[in-house]
Parts: structure tokens; C-alpha cells; sequence
């Protein structure tokens, strides 16, 4: 990191006194709005809220909404990490931000309402043929988003290896830009909408009162985690992964073959952010060609926030933001009298990228990246 | 040097004749597969049928024709293109290559006449929105199925065959036909503007559009004559001429050439109508976001990519001070002020924001930067539409009533292009000038410094933070001029102007014209903006509008696979981007050659020659 190279004791200059200034005002700001929220909880009239709230008092966040907000934020975050880890695996073999991931999350969202309304029409999405229906549209996903981000690769990165770093990046964008279109063009611009889900699955459970698809969102996506987890640790291809991060001209004098290695990164990568998008349509059950953007930039975020190149990291990363993003505009913003919070949900996410590359660039758990020079 | 000489002097006997059928077959079918999936793909997009209203050539040819079956022509030429390697055997170009050419273009051609086939047979339009009738029409010709499946095999194959043949033409020829065709392709594009611009030149089209056929073989016969009596050679020769120029006499020629098109750009837009002044408008305010964003990540090598933010705080500086249906919760005292006035007071905010978003993101790594510049960009527009801010900016509902620039001699206002493009035009002068004069200043190196190594540039005594910085605030103000021009020509102003979409744009601009290249810049967003359109406004090719950001998206792609150093390259940068290809072609030939077949010999050549010499 840059930081590491300035001479020390050269003083601090004004641009450091900024950044304090705005790590402690961030870190001020989550504080005092935490206070605030658990001032409110405990009397919503005091004379803090009063003041924030033009006079009236605020209104108490009840358990239920409490509940609610956080299986939001975990189901959402599940999504995140899942994205997030193709961002983490390919930034920690290539060292670049592949923007275009997002994208292999909407292709495989798309997938999944083509599949969905098909096996819909012909009367298997309901009932008790829905879970191998489910089962089969996961696996048709996830073999779409594997060939899409591998086809990616092949035809726009792979060229480019070994290139000044910002190129891929932005052949990346590029990348994203035209699967964006190329969909609005082939398969019209508007919101598609899945069929609707089985009673059993939507209705309130009445253990916990979770909703049954958000309780499904985070059991698939901890089964994929650990799937990813056993192939990347205990596997040998995902010992060659590891070496490839590690150093890709020594793994290739180890007789590890880069190139395939690269290419099953991306595939592992491509079927998490498939299985993600499935598990997006079933959960909102609509799907536009612009979905994949913000929750692949966020997913990016939540890779940034568990520290990139950390598998582990990733999803705990993904969860935090879910989490941060469902919270925080209800227990930090309203308390301190901000209107119309939902909106502010996006706005949210981005600062908290910001405030954890301000205070801690590394990432909440650490980056695992190879001793190669990234900074 | 002297392996150089030997090199060339070997080069012709080492050619080697081949049989007309002596091919690689499985790799001209991977091509011709590859080429299928390609026109089946543009088929589906609905862009060429949706582009066949547009005729080009009265009744036999339409725009939607030209952009399917462009592929195999290329794809034939390309095909027949064999990259020669020094010191290996080069094939003598011949029958073969037209076998081969014809093969691709078959097979690509099948592609479609199974898609013809299938469009009849299976019923998938539930997902794909194109697979109907009338796209198997209009690859058939509208003909029926029989006639077209067959009619587009030939068709490609021709094409593809034709394609590879252009390399068995003499060279001047080659020059002449392609010339020739693009010629006629291009006077039946530009129809309109070509209309807008001069009106007598309306004889060469019919009533109904299209060039008649009969002017359309004039055209193209005139271009093929031009070039046959050395029209093209003189210009080269003049262009390398100028490049080579040093000292007092490039300065005079360049005083002539600026000059020279200032005062075109002063006449152009009053003899020509309300359209193109309204395309020079934003081309103009397109390129003076694509000269801020060029000092950013052109000079300073930093990939903004919520540039968008500056512009957004630009226009929206201008219009709170200058609209009176600003937000209702601003204080009494809050000043409104004539336009010029507000332009002073934007332009020192957008130098504040630009501080204050550079100031955390300076130290982070590249691509980190990149991300969190992008969250920069969404967070200031979230702000601009959120009910929080709503008393402050109306969110969705915007700024409107913004008055026109009030100069008193003359207004600038929307209704009144040709007031704004004066007025973008005086603030591009400013741009390219500041600009300019940067890039040769100390703050210009420091900033090429740091984008060619950044430890290396604080070894050398640069103060890396406050460069960097320098360079967000000066692209914050270049931005600004902009969002001041585009609120004053709008007269109103809403969040939805300010999507990443538009950062995206900006960004292909400077990418494609070639990042830290004035004259690039230029080139970029005439050809980009002025031609296909920017996010929302309409192009020269209003027509290309539903599919201008596919092609945003291919084109960003294809440059940086094929020439990330852009359109017209800087030298320096193009340099940093083909280090290592330069380096391992002067260490394999000696030198780099300059005759290179592909075209970017010429751009090139300035850069070779320090090169190779410092690699020998």
C-alpha cells in the first residue's frame, strides 16, 4: 500500500488531518446514531428525538420489525457473499476487479425466470414437484452463469493478461455494459416476474415468524459456502487455485496448468453468483436487465469489507453489509431524524465501503492476497 | 541493423505457393461457427431488422442490411490476414485465401438459414422477443423460407469471399475499392445531416430516402477515381509531412490549422439547421466532460468513474442559485443571480467537491478507487433524488425554470442551440487551452509520472498526494463548466440526468479517441457523441438510438483488446501500453518496422524509432 511508502516522520499533512476528520466524524455519526436509536427505544419522547423529529416524538422500533429487518439484511447478505466470493476468487488469482460479475448473477437470474415460467406453464412449480423443479432450474442456473463467466474470460480477459492493471478493468465495464444491452435487446427491456411461489414456501412460519423463502436464501447460500470451502481447502484443484494466487509463474513451474486453473476460477466464481441469482428471483421475484449492477457493485463492497482474496471474509462480508444496509437506515438515520431513509439504503452501502477502506483497508478479516506487489 | 537488411532482403523469396485447397480446415470452421453465432446474435437483437426502414440505396439496400452482413465481409478480410512473422515462410496470397474467405462466410451464413429454419419450427418468443415472423423475412429477403435459406449462404459467402480477395489486389486498387464503397455507404448515412448542412445536395437522394442507385454508382465511381489518381497518397503525404515538421514551422502550420478550423466551427453552425446546432450543442458539452475526465485518467492515470458527480454538482450549483423554483426550505438570504455570476460560485464548488471526494480516495490502490469513485458518483445522485434533500434539490421532480445565460448582447437557452454551442465553444477553447498547456507544465509531467509508476515518482521528489489531487479538482472544474452549460441549456435539471451510465460514456469517450490526446479527445466525442448519440441524447444515427449502448459496450471492449492506446494514440501512452511488444519486436528484428500492413504503422512511427534504439 502507498501508505506504507511515505517516509516517516515527513509530518502529517493536511489531506491526513481531512481523513481524520472524516473517520471520526463517520464513526461519530454511527455512534451518536446508535445512542440515539437506543434512547428512542427506551422513550421515544425524549428531548433528543423531539429535537430531531421537528417536535413529535419518534417511533419505537417494535421486536417483530426488529426481526424482520434483520432476516432481511441476512438473506440479503447471503446473496452479497455469494456474489462477492467470484469477485474475491478472481481478484485473488488475477488481481482485478472483474466489474462484469454482476452480470453472470443477472444472466443466471434471467435463466432462472425463462426456466421458472416454463416448468411453470407446464404445472411443476407447485406442489410437490417444486423442490426438484427448484433443484433443476438451480442446476440449469448455475451451468448458464459457469459458461457465461467462462466464455468471459476467454474472450475479453485472457488476451489481456499481463497488461497495465486499469485495462481489464475497464474492458470489464465494457464487458458488463454490453451483456446489459445485449439482454435488453434480446429479451425486451422490462421487468420479467417469476411465477408465484408455493403458499408453504411464502407464508410466515410461525416459528420465529420468518418468511419461509428467506429462510431457504440462507440455508442454500451456507451449503454453497461450504461446498466452496471443502473444493477450495481439501481439494486438489482448489490446492492449484491456491497456488496460482500464491504465485502464478512458480505454480506453473510446479506443473499446475494456469490457464485451466484461471478458467475454473472463473467457473466456481460463475456458478456462485448463478446460484445467487436463482435464489434472487426466487426471493423477489422479479428480474430487469439492470439487476446485476448494484448488487454487483455491493457484492464488491461486501468483498472489500471481509477483507478480498478471504473466502471466509467474503460471505462475512456479504452478511455485514446485507445486514448494515436493512439496519442501518431505520437504527441510525431515523433516529437522527433523516427523511425518507429507504431511499438512502444504496447510499449506505457506499459509505460503508468508504468508512472501512478509511479506517481499515484491509478488510474486516484481513486479505489474503499473494506476496506479489498489488498496491 | 544490419539483421534488419537481411531480414528484408529474404522476405520475397521466402514466400511459399500453396494449392487453392490446402487449408485449415478445422480451424476456418471454428471461425465460420464463431462468425455464425455472431449474425445469429445481431439478428436477435432486432438491430438490423429494425434498421431496415432506413434505406441507403433507393430500393435495393437498407441500413439493417449494411449492419448484419458487415460481419462476414470482415470476418473474410481477416481470415485471409496472416500475420508474418520474421524469419518465418510467408504465403503467397492466392486462390486459397478466397477458398478460404468463401468457407467462413458459408458457414457463418448457415448459422442464419438455420435460424431461418428453426424461427418456422420452433415458437421461443416467449423469452426472445425477436424470434418472429418478420425477423425471418427480412433474412429471407422477404422472399419466403426456401429462398432465403439458400440466398444467405450464397450471400455470405460471397461476401466473406470477397472479404479475403481484397488481398489479392494490387495495393492501390484495394485502397480504392474500399474507399469507393465506403464512400457511398457514408453519403447514404448522413443523408440528413448532409441535407441539414448543404441543400442542394438533395438531388442525390429520392423522395422517399435512399441515394438513387444511379448517384450512388457516381459516388462511388468518383471516390474509386480519387484515390486511383493518388487523392489518398497526396493526403498521407501531406499528413506525415506536417507530423514530421519540428520548430517555428509546425507552430505556423499550426497556427493555420487552428485558426482555420476555429473559423469553420464559427460558420458551420450558421448555415446549418436546428439539428445539427443542436448535435454540435452536445457534442460540445460532451467533450468538455471528456477533456476533464481525460486529465483524470489520461495525464493522471486515476480511473474515475463516478465523474458523473462533478457534473451533477455543476448543474445543480447553477441551477439553485439561478432558478427561482429551487427548493423551498433554502434560507431568505440565499443569493439568485444571473447565470454568470452562478458559473463563478459552481466552479468554486466543484473545485471544493472535487477536494473532498479526492481527498479519501487519493491513497487507495487503482482499482479500489475506481469502485469507491463509482460509490462517490451514486451516493451524490441518491442525495439529489432522496426526500431527506427533497426541501433542498425537489428529488424526482428536479430543478426547473432555470432562466437562459443572460450575456446582454445575446441569450444562451435551449430553444436557441446555436447560443449554446457559441458558448460551449468559448468554454471548449478554454478547456483544450488549460489542457495544454498542462500537459507541458511541471503539475503535466507529475501527473504522467505518476501514472506510469507511482513509487518511482515519489523516489523522484513528487508529492504524489497533492498531484493526484490537483488532478480530481482540475477535472471537478472542466466537469462543472459543463453541468453550467447543460442546466442554462435544459432549463431544467433532474437526478436521472446524472445515472453512471453517463460516467460509463464520458469514459468510453476518452478511451476510444485515446486517453491523453487532445485532438483523440476531440475525435472521440464527434465521433461517439456527434454520430451514435450520448446516453440520452439523439445522433447523427437517431436511428441507432435503442442500440448505441451495445455498441458503447463492444466498441469499449474491442479497443482495449485492439487498441487500448485509442483512436489517435499519444505517444507516450501507447508506448507504456506496448512496452513489451515493443521490446520483444526490437530484440527480435532490430527495429521496429514501420511498414506495418494493419495501418497503425503510420502512429506509430514517431514512437519506433527511440525505441529501438534504446533497445539495441
Amino acid at each position: 500500500m502507498t501508505t506504507a511508502t511515505r517516509v516517516k516522520g515527513a509530518g502529517r499533512t493536511n489531506v491526513d488531518r481531512f481523513l481524520t476528520l472524516l473517520r471520526v466524524f463517520l464513526i461519530g455519526l454511527i455512534v451518536i446514531g446508535l445512542l440515539a436509536f437506543i434512547w428512542q427505544q427506551i422513550d421515544p419522547g425524549n428531548p433528543f428525538a423531539r429535537w430531531t423529529h421537528d417536535g413529535e416524538a419518534a417511533n419505537r422500533l417494535t421486536a417483530d420489525q426488529f426481526q424482520g429487518l434483520v432476516v432481511t439484511g441476512l438473506s440479503q447478505g447471503a446473496m452479497y457473499g455469494l456474489i462477492a466470493l467470484g469477485y474475491s476468487m478472481v481478484y485473488g488469482v488475477l488481481g482485478f476487479i472483474n466489474f462484469a460479475h454482476g452480470e453472470v448473477f443477472m444472466v443466471a437470474a434471467f435463466t432462472g425466470f425463462i426456466m421458472a415460467n416454463k416448468l411453470d406453464d407446464a404445472g411443476y412449480w407447485e406442489g410437490g414437484s417444486f423442490i426438484p423443479a427448484v433443484l433443476f432450474t438451480v442446476l440449469i442456473c448455475t451451468l448458464v452463469a459457469t459458461l457465461t463467466a467462462v466464455v468471459m474470460e476467454r474472450v475479453a480477459y485472457r488476451p489481456l493478461r499481463g497488461s497495465p492493471r486499469l485495462i481489464p478493468l475497464i474492458t470489464s465495464i465494457g464487458v458488463s455494459f454490453f451483456i446489459q444491452n445485449a439482454v435488453i435487446l434480446l429479451f425486451g427491456p422490462g421487468a420479467k416476474s417469476y411465477p408465484s411461489n408455493p403458499d408453504w414456501l411464502g407464508e410466515k412460519r410461525t416459528f420465529l415468524q420468518l418468511e419461509g423463502t428467506k429462510i431457504l436464501v440462507i440455508v442454500v447460500a451456507a451449503i454453497s459456502m461450504a461446498g466452496l470451502w471443502y473444493f477450495v481447502e481439501r481439494t486438489k484443484t482448489g490446492k492449484a487455485m491456491r497456488a496460482v494466487a500464491e504465485d502464478k509463474e512458480i505454480a506453473s513451474l510446479m506443473g499446475i496448468n494456469v490457464d485451466r486453473t484461471i478458467v475454473t476460477t472463473f467457473a466456481v466464481g460463475g456458478a456462485m453468483a448463478g446460484i445467487a441469482g436463482i435464489l434472487w428471483g426466487l426471493l423477489f421475484r422479479s428480474v430487469i436487465a439492470t439487476t446485476g449492477f448494484l448488487p454487483g457493485i455491493k457484492a464488491f463492497t461486501a468483498a472489500v469489507v471481509g477483507g478480498v482474496g478471504n473466502l471466509g471474509g467474503a460471505m462475512a462480508g456479504g452478511v455485514s453489509l446485507g445486514s448494515a444496509e436493512a439496519l442501518a437506515p431505520l437504527v441510525l438515520l431515523e433516529p437522527l431524524g433523516v427523511d425518507g431513509v429507504s431511499q438512502l439504503r444504496d447510499a449506505v452501502a457506499f459509505t460503508l465501503l468508504i468508512l472501512v477502506l478509511l479506517v481499515k483497508p484491509t478488510g474486516l478479516f484481513g486479505e489474503r492476497l499473494s506476496s506479489e506487489d498489488r498496491a | 541493423m544490419t539483421l534488419a537488411t537481411e531480414t528484408t532482403g529474404t522476405k520475397a523469396s521466402n514466400e511459399v505457393v500453396r494449392g487453392a485447397f490446402d487449408l485449415d480446415w478445422r480451424d476456418l470452421i471454428r471461425t465460420g461457427a464463431i462468425l455464425a453465432a455472431g449474425l445469429v446474435f445481431l439478428s436477435l437483437t432486432g438491430m438490423p431488422e429494425g434498421l431496415d426502414s432506413r434505406v441507403l440505396i433507393d430500393p435495393f439496400l437498407s441500413l439493417g442490411y449494411v449492419s448484419l452482413f458487415w460481419l462476414p465481409l470482415i470476418v473474410g478480410w481477416s481470415v485471409a490476414n496472416e500475420k508474418v512473422l520474421e524469419g518465418m515462410a510467408a504465403t503467397r496470397k492466392s486462390a486459397r485465401d478466397v477458398v478460404a474467405g468463401g468457407v467462413v462466410g458459408a458457414v457463418g451464413g448457415a448459422g442464419l438459414s438455420l435460424l431461418i429454419a428453426l424461427i418456422s419450427t420452433f415458437d421461443i418468443r416467449d423469452p426472445l422477443v425477436n424470434w418472429n415472423e418478420s425477423t425471418q423475412a427480412f433474412l429471407s429477403f422477404q422472399q419466403g423460407t426456401s429462398f432465403g435459406i439458400v440466398a444467405c449462404i450464397a450471400l455470405c459467402a460471397g461476401l466473406g469471399a470477397f472479404g479475403a480477395s481484397l488481398h489479392l489486389m494490387p495495393r492501390k486498387v484495394r485502397r480504392a475499392v474500399v474507399s469507393a464503397l465506403l464512400a457511398v455507404v457514408a453519403v447514404a448515412i448522413f443523408e440528413s445531416f448532409l441535407v441539414d448542412v448543404a441543400d442542394p445536395l438533395s438531388f442525390l437522394y429520392s423522395k422517399t430516402g435512399g441515394l438513387i442507385p444511379l448517384w450512388a454508382v457516381m459516388v462511388g465511381v468518383a471516390a474509386l477515381a480519387f484515390t486511383l489518381l493518388g487523392g489518398g497518397d497526396r493526403i498521407g503525404k501531406a499528413r506525415s509531412n506536417y507530423q514530421t515538421l519540428t520548430g517555428p514551422a509546425k507552430a505556423k502550420q499550426d497556427t493555420i490549422l487552428i485558426v482555420l478550423s476555429v473559423l469553420a466551427l464559427i460558420i458551420i453552425p450558421m448555415i446549418t439547421g436546428k439539428i445539427t446546432q443542436e448535435l454540435l450543442a452536445n457534442v460540445g458539452i460532451f467533450l468538455l466532460l471528456a477533456l476533464g475526465l481525460n486529465i483524470v485518467v489520461g495525464l493522471a492515470g486515476i480511473l474515475d468513474l463516478g465523474y458523473v458527480a462533478f457534473f451533477a454538482v455543476g448543474g445543480y450549483t447553477t441551477a439553485v442559485l439561478t432558478s427561482p423554483n429551487r427548493g423551498p426550505d433554502w434560507p431568505e438570504w440565499f443569493p439568485t443571480m444571473p447565470w454568470w455570476g452562478a458559473f463563478l460560485v459552481t466552479l468554486l464548488m466543484a473545485g471544493l467537491v472535487g477536494l473532498f471526494i479526492g481527498a479519501p480516495v487519493i491513497r487507495m490502490r487503482g482499482d479500489y478507487l475506481a469502485i469507491v469513485t463509482l460509490g462517490f458518483g451514486e451516493i451524490i445522485r441518491i442525495l439529489f433524488l432522496s426526500d431527506w434533500l427533497n426541501g433542498y434539490f425537489n428529488g424526482a421532480q428536479g430543478i426547473t425554470n432555470i432562466p437562459p445565460a443572460d450575456f446582454g448582447l445575446f441569450e444562451v437557452k435551449g430553444t436557441d442551440p446555436r447560443s449554446v454551442f457559441y458558448l460551449v465553444l468559448v468554454f471548449a477553447a478554454i478547456s483544450i487551452y488549460v489542457s495544454w498547456r498542462l500537459e507541458r507544465s511541471r503539475l503535466g509531467r507529475a501527473w504522467m509520472a505518476v501514472r506510469e509508476d507511482e513509487s518511482v515518482a515519489e523516489a523522484m521528489g513528487i508529492n504524489t498526494v497533492n498531484v493526484k489531487l490537483m488532478a480530481f479538482v482540475v477535472g471537478a472544474v472542466l466537469a462543472s463548466f459543463a453541468g453550467s452549460v447543460f442546466s442554462a441549456k435544459v432549463g431544467s435539471i433532474f437526478p436521472t440526468s446524472f445515472l453512471i451510465l453517463v460516467s460509463i460514456i464520458i469514459l468510453v469517450i476518452v478511451i476510444v479517441g485515446g486517453m491523453g490526446n487532445i485532438v483523440g479527445i476531440i475525435v472521440g466525442s464527434v465521433v461517439l457523441v456527434g454520430i451514435l448519440g450520448g446516453p440520452k441524447q439523439p445522433g447523427l444515427l437517431a436511428e441507432f438510438s435503442e442500440y448505441k449502448l451495445l455498441i458503447y459496450g463492444a466498441l469499449l471492449i474491442w479497443m482495449m483488446l485492439q487498441r487500448p492506446e485509442g483512436l489517435v494514440p499519444n505517444a507516450r501512452r501507447s508506448r507504456e501500453l506496448h512496452q513489451d511488444e515493443f521490446l520483444q519486436d526490437a530484440w527480435l528484428k532490430g527495429k521496429v518496422d514501420d511498414a506495418d500492413e494493419n495501418g497503425n504503422g503510420a502512429e506509430n512511427g514517431d514512437v519506433a524509432p527511440g525505441l529501438a534504439g534504446g533497445a539495441s
